[in-house]
């Protein structure tokens, strides 16, 4: 904090005076040691495409890409154990990355999920091969246009697309940033770290090429448009604050800080500037977490997206947003909160009913998990409103859950195929607790956690984000949080109805039997799923421990 | 000491349980293992007795705390007994005659394929009634008076191959519920207002609690002893549990289980006591069922129902009397104790005759069976003599006091009670009278034993009798050993009782008593009962000894023909609650149908609409959805906005 305004001092005299007196900047390695790690090893991966014959890249991938998450997970819970949760928590990095309990958690709840989507990356055994080659769920060779010669001679020489990993990688290191990030551009530049290399990831798919690639510039389009708000937002808040530090602005607001700066005297302290900026910066992180009316990407680009990736976006972005949400509402803007709480709730209203109601007519079980992931979206925003220490230990928890119930849901969606590929359509599915029970249950159980079912994780999380709601005085959210659960909850048991009480159909698709990659992706999801479902007390209180902020 | 009355229940229990999981391997050997679970709790009972009796008045009552059944915060249930004098008496009548009935149905039930689980079902009751008689709170007896009504249900339908037997199960289990919703309310309303429903505690808090609650819980275990003794207007169910086997009829359905409801309201004498408007409830339902038993028993030809109607109306001035207050409840519970020895007696002969009869029950068709079966004339007719209040027997003793204080409770209410008991008297006289004429004398009216086929029997025996005229025969020893025990309970148990008023001594610590000063002299009401009891043989005599006996009913006068429809208790029942039940659930069904389904099915049909129209507006274009973003980005900030201006 002192170091952080005497850096802001020393910034504004530098316009007159540039030549000496910029500090070297003090970085925190060890408390940075989790994004660095897989900063590092995106890198590596890059050279390793350069390097490494074509034969052992992917092997070389996947043991970079987990053994770099596995450390990185270390080092969280190194960090965790450390004190830097609670007690040493502060603000690393001259004020621009937050260290404390809820990035700690929620980065260490990225890594997690993270290393079961890479499994469903890396996994080969799905597709028949192709000339004799192993194939995953991504285009032999990007570039190549879908159906070209081009592309056949790329699927005829065996190539594969493993510049997914180090994409991956680096699409991670940008959310593990996102949550932590303690000054507005920090925040920005994490956003575009992680948003890059994702909309690429998109347009990868096999099958269907031409879908995915429309969803990607889609994605890219909308995510574009919404940076730009983002950016705007961003410079408004500096006119209004004359920092983009976090804690800054929240003195500011808070009306603590007297200090005008003379270049901004015409514009600090205008609170129209810091309402509408204010406004534009959650409307970005509003669109990365697909809160009603910035979610129209969400089932255009789940269903285009590879289905590992689309797993990997919904469960780690998620965290990832919901955590830069928290932290601005709770550090940047709480002084606000009489202003943004209304907005809020509204948005967190139209959320959770507009995605259980549409969810109703989709027919495309990736779609209908969009939309699910929208209607989630906004039982979450009920906690995050709640704005108490209850609220963010309940959105922690519930992002936790909800990350491994979705990554294991589309992990299994990747096993249901027929001739073309994976059969997404609901059709589909008639009947196929008949053919295949334990797949069929393993997805009932991801549903019936998504419905919030007693003794899945979907329901603690759901009681607990509707009990910090109800205690922050929402009320009113909590009663319609349960009629879209009601709602959502008759999508869900439609189609365990659908798997289990309808005739297979003859030309039905058949259940791949996959490696022990995918196989550990679901199992850990199931596993995450009743574990915090029966006894979630023990996450909860992590949760709860992690629950700080600092500032 | 104390610490045996667990066994007393868990003697028969641990038989139950041995019956009915053993197998069949137990089946040569499952009766007799039952009536030693039976005799040994007996055992244990006259042990415990002994003790009692070796202790003085005031300190006879034993507590034994089992185990803490449900620990929860502001809510104790405990399985504890407590053995006093009034349990006590229960104690020795349900194991006492209940050994008996046990021998009696070893030759009763020998050619049934069943016995070993007859014998399980007789253990489980004795059992359940242990535990009603022995709780010392609410929420235990509630656990025997539940399990009793389990056995009653499982005993009645044991024939359950007839469908008129398991028909009657279903009846008599359906209508003990409704009493048991009482007791349940009344343990409800107990715990609200006194925070607990153990005896000591309840009774203790009487004093300071408002009438209206009292009576509210009074009349709810008076709906409950409705119920489970048959008394108006739960009674329906008795005469059809008549299908159970006779000494079912005899132990559950005349000597034991239709008292229990006797001794619920004789154990909550300190709440009925100060609720003097459930009292008069009491003695209402007591006088009316006392009618109406004694009415329906004249009309009945089949022997057991006609037993079974005097059981109701005998039940009816227990409940009587137990109305009165303390003037009352040791003479309810010395004719229940009388009671039980020569109805389970009657029972038992009856059941003997019908042994003889091939399963004939029709009185018409028997006639002077006095020669062939002697033994059970003599036993039957001690039975027959004391119920009617033969001066001497059990049922005099009893009966007579009973009478007295209807009489003394005063003014004109004293005078209609004790007029409906004397006249009573005179119909139990009368139709007690006629069974004996009918069975025992006149000439033979035997009829062949109607086809297998026709009527399904319960004993495969029954099959090479068809067709036959019946032999009677004097019953096998075991059949007549315990009717013989039990004709001298009917004999000198009253007596006994009487002496030097033992039995009110015995049980006035647990009951309290008062001498009731009827306006007449008592011994004038004696007379009376005296006279009335032979104007009833009198006129019974006239009609059915003097006269043959046609095989056929003729058709009587209405009264006769109502009564042999049981007063027309069914067809009020289904008029008022079959039809009326049938109305409500057709008008419940019509408005989940039309509303409630309505609601959900509109509710659902809009959801899918409304779904269907914002699925439009995901229309695959990037640059609606742009538009989208940003008119809610406007929103958003116009909703910002908009708050700081409010």
């Amino acid at each position: 904090m002192s170091t952080l305004t005497a850096a802001q001092g020393l910034l504004t005299v530098a316009a007159a005076d540039p030549a000496t007196k910029i500090p070297a900047p003090h970085i925190e390695y060890a408390q940075l040691a989790p994004t660095l790690i897989v900063v590092g090893a995106a890198v590596l991966g890059v050279l390793v495409e350069a390097f490494v014959p074509r034969k052992y890249r992917y092997y070389v991938q996947v043991f970079l890409a987990v053994a770099a998450l596995a450390a990185a997970f270390a080092a969280v819970v190194g960090l965790a154990a450390g004190g830097y949760g609670n007690s040493k928590a502060h603000i690393a990095a001259m004020g621009a990355i937050a260290v404390d309990g809820p990035a700690l958690f929620l980065q260490g709840t990225i890594l997690l999920a993270s290393i079961v989507a890479v499994f469903t990356f890396a996994e080969r055994r799905l597709d028949p091969a192709a000339h004799g080659n192993r194939v995953d769920s991504f285009a032999a060779q990007a570039a190549s246009v879908p159906g070209s010669d081009s592309e056949k001679a790329a699927v005829k020489a065996g190539f594969t697309t493993t510049e997914v990993f180090p994409l991956a990688l680096f699409a991670i290191s940008g959310m593990l940033i996102f949550p932590a990030a303690d000054d507005l551009l920090t925040l920005f530049i994490a956003l575009e770290v992680f948003s890059l290399p994702l909309y690429l990831l998109c347009a990868l798919a096999r099958r269907q090429r031409l879908m995915s690639q429309e969803a990607a510039v889609k994605y890219f389009l909308l995510g574009a448009f919404s940076s730009a708000f983002l950016l705007f937002g961003i410079a408004l808040l500096y006119g209004y604050a004359g920092s983009v530090s976090y804690a800054v602005i929240a003195d500011v607001v808070d009306g603590t800080v007297s200090k005008i700066d003379p270049a901004l005297a015409s514009t600090m302290g205008n609170d129209a500037l810091l309402l509408i900026g204010g406004a534009l910066i959650l409307m970005g992180l509003l669109f990365k977490v697909g809160a009603v009316p910035f979610h129209m990407w969400t089932p255009d680009v789940y269903q285009g997206a590879p289905t590992p990736v689309t797993g990997f976006m919904a469960a780690a972005t998620k965290v990832a947003a919901f955590g830069a949400l928290l932290r601005l509402l709770y550090v940047v803007l709480p002084g606000l909160r009489w202003d943004w709480r209304p907005v809020m709730w509204g948005v967190a209203i139209v959320t959770m009913l507009a995605g259980a109601v549409i969810a109703v007519t989709q027919t495309d079980v990736k779609r209908l998990l969009a939309y699910s992931s929208i209607a989630h979206a906004g039982f979450i925003l009920a906690g995050v409103i709640a704005t108490s220490a209850e609220g963010v230990k309940s959105v922690l928890f519930y992002l936790g859950a909800y990350s491994f119930v979705t990554i294991g849901a589309f992990a299994v969606v990747t096993l249901v195929r027929d001739a073309g590929g994976e059969a997404t359509h609901l059709s589909k599915w008639a009947g196929l607790g008949r053919r295949s029970p334990l797949t069929a249950a393993v997805f009932a159980v991801f549903l019936l956690a998504f419905a919030g079912i007693p003794l899945t994780s979907g329901f603690a999380g759901k009681f607990a984000v509707f009990k910090a709601a109800a205690e922050g005085g929402a009320g009113v959210l909590v009663v319609v949080g349960v009629i879209s659960s009601a709602i959502a909850a008759f999508f869900y048991i439609r189609v365990i109805v659908l798997m289990f009480f309808s005739e297979p159909k003859a030309d039905g698709p058949t259940v791949a039997v996959p490696s022990p990659l995918t196989m550990t992706t679901i199992a850990v999801g199931v596993a995450v799923t009743l574990v915090l479902g029966v006894a979630p007390q023990y996450f909860l209180d992590l949760a709860g421990h992690a629950s700080t902020f600092v500032r | 000491m104390e610490n045996l009355i667990a066994l007393l229940v868990a003697a028969p229990l641990l038989g139950a349980a041995v019956l009915l999981c053993g197998g069949r391997r137990l089946d040569k050997a499952g009766h007799w293992l039952g009536t030693l679970f039976a005799a040994a709790s007996f055992g244990i009972g006259v042990a415990l007795f002994a003790d009692m009796l070796g202790r003085g008045a005031d300190d006879r009552t034993v507590h034994q705390r089992l185990f803490s059944w449900i620990p929860v915060e502001g809510f104790q249930a405990d399985v504890a007994f407590q053995l006093d004098q009034l349990s006590m008496t229960f104690v020795l009548l349900i194991t006492g005659v209940g050994t008996l009935i046990h021998i009696y149905s070893i030759g009763y039930m020998e050619h049934d394929e069943r016995r070993r689980r007859f014998f399980g079902y007789l253990n489980l009751f004795l059992a359940a009634m242990l535990l009603l008689v022995l709780a010392d709170n609410y929420l235990l007896l509630y656990v025997g008076w539940e399990g009793v009504g389990l056995a009653s249900y499982l005993l009645i339908g044991f024939w359950q191959h007839k469908p008129s037997a398991a028909t009657a199960a279903k009846k008599a289990f359906l209508v003990n519920r409704v009493g048991d919703m009482g007791l349940s309310i009344a343990i409800m309303i107990m715990f609200t207002t006194f925070g607990t429903f153990a005896f000591g505690p309840v009774f203790g808090a009487v004093d300071g609690t408002s009438e209206g609650t009292l009576t509210a819980i009074a009349l709810m275990l008076l709906l409950a002893a409705c119920g489970k003794s048959a008394q108006v207007p739960l009674q329906s169910w008795l005469g059809d549990a008549m299908e159970g086997p006779t000494p079912v009829s005899a132990l559950i359905h005349a000597a034991t289980m239709v008292t229990a409801g006797v001794y619920l309201i004789t154990r909550s004498g300190a709440v009925f006591d100060a609720a003097p408007d459930a009292q008069t409830a009491v003695v209402v339902v007591g006088a009316v069922t006392l009618l109406f038993g004694a009415i329906v028993g004249c009309a009945k030809d089949d022997i057991k129902k006609a037993l079974a109607g005097s059981t109701m109306s005998q039940i009816g001035y227990m409940i009587l009397a137990a109305g009165l207050g303390p003037i009352g409840y040791v003479f309810a519970i010395m004719h229940l104790v009388t009671h039980g020895f020569f109805k389970a007696g009657l029972f038992l002969g009856a059941g003997s005759v019908m042994h003889g009869m091939n399963d004939e029950v029709d009185m018409r068709k028997y006639g002077g069976l006095r020669k062939y079966m002697p033994i059970t004339f003599v036993t039957f007719g001690l039975g027959y003599l004391a119920i009617i209040g033969f001066p001497g027997l059990s049922g005099f003793w009893s009966k007579d006091k009973i009478i007295e204080a209807a009489f003394a409770k005063g003014g004109t209410e004293g005078w209609i009670l004790g007029g409906v008991a004397l006249l009573g008297a005179a119909i139990t006289a009368f139709y007690m009278t006629r069974v004996m004429l009918l069975t025992f004398f006149g000439e033979k009216r035997w009829q062949p034993a109607p086809d297998a086929d026709a009527v399904p029997s319960a004993e495969p025996a029954a099959e090479h009798r068809a067709g036959q005229l019946p032999h009677p025969h004097e019953s096998p020893k075991t059949m007549t050993l315990p009717m013989i025990v039990l004709a001298f309970g009917s004999v000198f148990a009253g007596g006994l009782f009487s002496i030097n008023e033992a039995f009110v001594k015995w049980l006035e610590p647990v009951t309290s008593f008062e001498h009731g000063n009827p306006p007449l002299g008592a011994g004038a009401i004696t007379a009376s009962t005296v006279v009335v009891l032979l104007i009833g043989v009198g006129l019974a005599y006239v009609q059915y000894g003097r006269k043959p006996v046609p095989v056929v009913a003729p058709r009587g006068s209405w009264l006769t023909r109502a009564a042999r429809r049981d007063l027309l208790q069914d067809d009020f029942n289904h008029v008022v609650l079959v039809r009326g039940g049938e109305h409500l659930t057709r008008s419940l069904v019509y408005v989940d149908h039309s509303l409630v389904d309505g609601v959900v099915n509109g509710t659902a049909a809009s959801v899918g609409g409304l779904s269907g129209r914002l699925r439009k507006l995901q229309n695959g274009y990037a640059r609606s959805y742009a538009v989208s973003m940003f008119g809610g980005t406007a929103i958003l900030i116009a909703a910002t906005l908009l708050m700081r201006a409010v």
